[in-house]
């Protein structure tokens, strides 16, 4: 079964480099990739995630929005009865890393994680792996989601 | 027997020589301010006046926008640029749903008139100009700043400053549309028809390159930025507008990187073609209707969260790159960008790049020093040629707008900014502290700073303040104002205007407009 990924833009930042990019290098991995767009809902990524059976989302935040936008996510995913790893990519201060784990986040990648890292990642979420299975490696690459 | 290297091109795929000699130049340019422009747009250039030092600023609420505006003009600035939070973008109050978490975060949020009072208050609106990187919801803070600054007793005909309102680049690249694509391209023009009768030292657009930013490459920079420009020109023309009355209203913003010599190039073939184009095929006579004024920002994409410090060196080598091209404007972004907003301390070394640039060096001392060039006429050349051919494929989708309606354009960044990412990691391009010459310090976090986390629930009690004491009645009258004139063809900044000046919010001027002219529809391509 090929791995299903549900890449999301939640919020209002616009820049979406990095979640393309992400959702190449998925697919070029051998992954279904779904993007959601801009500006896609809290409620609507929860619920697409849920119809399309994804194994994993993914979410690009770069504008500072992540806790409440996470929060929210974990809690509509939870509503619908849906035990699915979220990552989150983007502009994400190392001091809120430990806030986002605490929420239920798996991972946590800058700009600088190279594209390797990521797939190894979904791939190993996809796959039921439980625990932290992100080392978080810095300075690595430029601008996987920034932008 | 040394080893074959390949053979080294620039970002745009430019060959590049290991020589380059007179043979390689084909016709001198003729002097700066002359047709078509290639050594500068002015005679004198930086020795008549020196390029406007203008950092990208806000963040929080107003007072704290304010007091920021009055630290950098202390230190020398001389010209204001306001960032406006993603909920002001989007035209969403900050009291709307959307907008939790998002108040005060990328910029300062404008709810109504009364906070761009509060960020300009005791400024010098008279001898400081303002630019405002505003889209969708341009013509409204458009119609704010003129009533701040005439609530400052500044005549019309003295308000300078730019708003962007280049909507196209939104469909490309930066992703802050609200409206429809046709809806947009009026309001568009609405604000251009508007400047060009009434605000004459304003500039109602800045045609902009976020493509670059998003992933495209120097040469396809430009190219769909003069593409773009074009479809504005068209669309004023279509209107009945004088090309000779709002070309020379019309600016460009670009992003420079450090590939010194390509952006340099990319600078000069860009006026020269738009200078042809403007000639040629728009028929513009005046030579303020050929030029191409350009203001630009230098970080963007090229700066790392990697050993930070090493943006300072980047900044500084894009904005040598800038001065050297002669540019009007220079926006230099602090090295701790790709962590969060500048702190006082970094937004200063930021400005104090570009007063070394101007003070210490000699880059503003004589026009075009690298005119003449052999690798430089080159390449400009060369870049000219490369900008081309990327025009005629945007002109064989239809031109810029339905190239974006297609999603053509999008798609080509798209494709560009994945072959950027893998050319990292394969090392094939180098990025100092990420693949090459990378050090144990690469994790290193700069101080970070935020808006008060109080800031937000302070702007929505405002706001509920301002709804309760102002006049209804004239709220309602002016949105239905709104509305209507929406639904006909009307230039729409007269009922903005009034709008803006019964205290109605950008929210609900957006929801007035969105009302008759629906919502952009993204595409989910990549």
């Amino acid at each position: 079964m090929r791995i299903r990924v549900l890449i999301a833009k939640p919020g209002l930042d616009g820049h979406d480099r990095g979640a393309k990019v992400i959702a190449a290098a998925l697919r070029d991995a051998g992954m279904e990739v779904i993007y959601t767009g801009l500006r896609a809902k809290v409620e609507a990524v929860a619920e697409a995630a849920v119809q399309e059976d994804a194994d994993v989302i993914g979410l690009s935040i770069l504008s500072g929005a992540h806790l409440p936008i996470c929060e929210r996510l974990m809690a509509e995913l939870k509503a619908r009865g849906a035990d699915i790893p979220v990552v989150v990519g983007g502009i994400i201060p190392s001091a809120d890393h430990e806030r986002l784990r605490a929420l239920g986040v798996r991972a946590v990648f800058g700009p600088e994680a190279p594209l390797p890292e990521v797939v190894r990642a979904v791939q190993a979420l996809a796959s039921g792996e439980q625990g932290d299975v992100h080392e978080r490696v810095a300075g690595a690459g430029a601008g996987t989601f920034a932008g | 027997m040394s080893e074959r290297r390949p053979q080294a091109r620039t970002r745009s795929g430019v060959p590049i020589k290991p020589v380059y000699g007179p043979g390689d130049v084909r016709a001198p340019p003729p002097p700066p301010g002359e047709y078509p422009f290639t050594r500068g747009i002015h005679r004198d250039m930086y020795l008549g006046k020196p390029w406007t030092m203008r950092q990208y600023a806000g963040f929080g609420t107003p007072e704290e926008t304010n007091r920021r505006f009055r630290y950098l003009l202390e230190q020398g600035q001389t010209g204001l640029s306001l960032a406006l939070d993603l909920p002001t973008q989007l035209g969403l109050d900050a009291d709307d749903e959307q907008a939790l978490g998002e108040v005060g975060k990328v910029g300062v949020s404008i709810c109504s008139l009364r906070d761009l009072e509060t960020v300009f208050q005791e400024l010098p609106l008279d001898r400081v100009s303002t630019s405002m990187t505003i889209n969708a919801t341009a013509p409204v803070l458009l119609a704010m700043y003129e009533a701040v600054a005439a609530g400052q007793h500044i005549p019309r005909e003295r308000v300078s400053g730019t708003v962007q309102n280049d909507l196209l680049k939104e469909f490309g690249a930066r992703g802050a549309w609200l409206f429809p694509i046709q809806p947009s391209m009026r309001l568009c023009v609405d604000v251009i028809q508007d400047c060009v009768e009434r605000l004459p030292r304003f500039n109602p657009i800045s045609i902009a390159s976020h493509y670059r930013d998003a992933g495209a490459t120097p040469a396809e920079e430009m190219a769909y930025t003069l593409s773009s420009g074009i479809a504005y020109v068209e669309a004023c023309l279509a209107r009945g507008m004088d090309v000779d009355a709002f070309a020379p209203r019309l600016s460009f913003f670009f992003y420079t990187y450090t590939n010194f010599f390509e952006e340099v190039a990319k600078y000069r073939a860009g006026r020269r073609i738009w200078a042809r184009l403007m000639k040629d095929r728009f028929g513009a006579k005046v030579p303020a209707a050929q030029m191409l004024r350009a203001a630009c920002v230098c970080g963007g994409h090229s700066l790392t969260r990697a050993e930070p410090l090493n943006n300072i060196a980047r900044v500084t080598l894009e904005a040598f790159a800038v001065t050297c091209s002669g540019l009007q404007s220079v926006f230099t972004a602090a090295y701790d960008e790709a962590f969060a907003i500048p702190t006082e301390q970094s937004a200063r070394t930021s400005l104090r790049v570009q007063q070394i640039l101007a003070e210490e060096t000699e880059v503003a001392r004589t026009v075009d020093p690298l005119g003449g060039s052999y690798f430089v006429e080159a390449l400009t050349d060369e870049m000219e040629a490369a900008i081309g051919r990327v025009m005629d494929e945007v002109a064989a989708q239809g031109g810029m707008v339905r190239a974006l309606e297609r999603g053509w354009v999008q798609q080509a960044i798209a494709r560009r900014a994945y072959e950027w990412q893998q050319a990292v990691e394969s090392r094939a391009q180098p990025v100092v502290g990420v693949n090459v010459a990378r050090g144990e310090a690469a994790a290193e976090e700069p101080e970070l700073q935020g808006p008060s986390a109080e800031a937000a629930e302070r702007k929505v009690r405002e706001l509920r303040a301002l709804r309760a004491a102002r006049s209804a009645e004239s709220v309602r009258r002016a949105l239905d104002g709104v509305r209507r004139a929406a639904e006909g063809e009307a230039n729409l900044m007269s009922p903005i205007r009034e709008a803006v000046q019964a205290y109605a919010t950008v929210g609900e001027i957006s929801r007035a407009l969105e009302d008759v002219f629906g919502r952009y529809q993204p595409l989910a391509r990549f």
